[in-house]
């Protein structure tokens, strides 16, 4: 059982964008579903009172918070973007190739100006 | 096209995981719901960076946000239990760690997500 050869041969392919982008969305996915527990800490916080509020702002403002946040707003954009292209390709839409490498170039190119742009805009506000 | 499967089997459309299609349109309407909700949500965090313990439960305390909250809350830990049940089921072979592992996953989700709601109405009902 064990030692019968598992479908795909992820060994003996060529990193693609494609299966690349793929796997990305399913890593992604499993990270947002860790940083929920942080808006959760974030909301209990906010609701024991002042001083639990900032501890965790404290932690957020921390060296640490901030690559925890840059991290997460990535993979959040990511897998929002990327799971609008997989709705697409659900409905029966961009399946050809070349639409195929155009919408995945697209879904990074997004979600890194979407993050850019949403710490620029946090950033100006300190 | 010959079909493999009985008459039965294809008048029920359940397929070998018994229940049809149910998780993977799940997934897609939970994914659909979250587009509005996420995008609504790192705007609102954007706005509020540096914002005070104040302002904050100003914001959570509006009946409107406390509701769009619960709402992200739901979908974000139901098409998050949704995927990782997927991934187990995909890289977990043994049976009994798989079993464990969903089980898990759903307690989790259920705990956080019930945690985050209580926490939102606590501050919209002024606790």
């Amino acid at each position: 059982m064990s030692s019968r050869p598992l479908s795909p041969h992820l060994q003996v392919y060529r990193p693609q964008l494609t299966s690349a982008l793929s796997i990305l969305h399913r890593m992604t996915g499993v990270i947002n579903a860790l940083g929920t527990a942080l808006l959760t800490w974030w909301l209990v916080a906010a609701a024991a009172g002042p001083a639990a509020f900032a501890t965790v702002q404290g932690f957020l403002g921390s060296p640490v918070g901030y690559v925890l946040l840059a991290g997460w707003s990535l993979t959040v954009f990511y897998h929002l973007c990327n799971g609008i292209r997989h709705l697409f390709w659900d409905a029966g839409y961009g399946f050809e190739l070349a639409n195929v490498y155009r919408s995945g170039i697209a879904v990074l190119v997004v979600a890194a100006l979407l993050t850019a742009g949403a710490w620029g805009a946090g950033l100006a506000l300190l | 096209m010959t079909s493999m499967r009985s008459p039965m089997a294809r008048a029920r459309g359940l397929g070998s995981a018994k229940d049809g299609t149910t998780h993977w349109w799940a997934q897609r309407l939970s994914a659909l719901a979250l587009i509005p909700l996420v995008v609504w949500f790192v705007a609102s965090m954007v706005a509020m960076t540096g914002a005070d313990y104040v302002t904050v439960r100003a914001w959570i305390g509006s009946p409107l946000v406390a509701g769009l909250l619960i709402l992200l809350i739901a979908t974000v830990f139901y098409h998050a239990h949704l995927g990782l049940q997927v991934v187990v089921e995909d890289y977990v072979h043994h049976e009994a760690t798989k079993f464990g592992a969903i089980i898990a996953i759903k307690a989790l989700a259920i705990v956080l997500s019930l945690t985050g709601v209580l926490a939102v109405l606590s501050i919209l009902f002024g606790a």
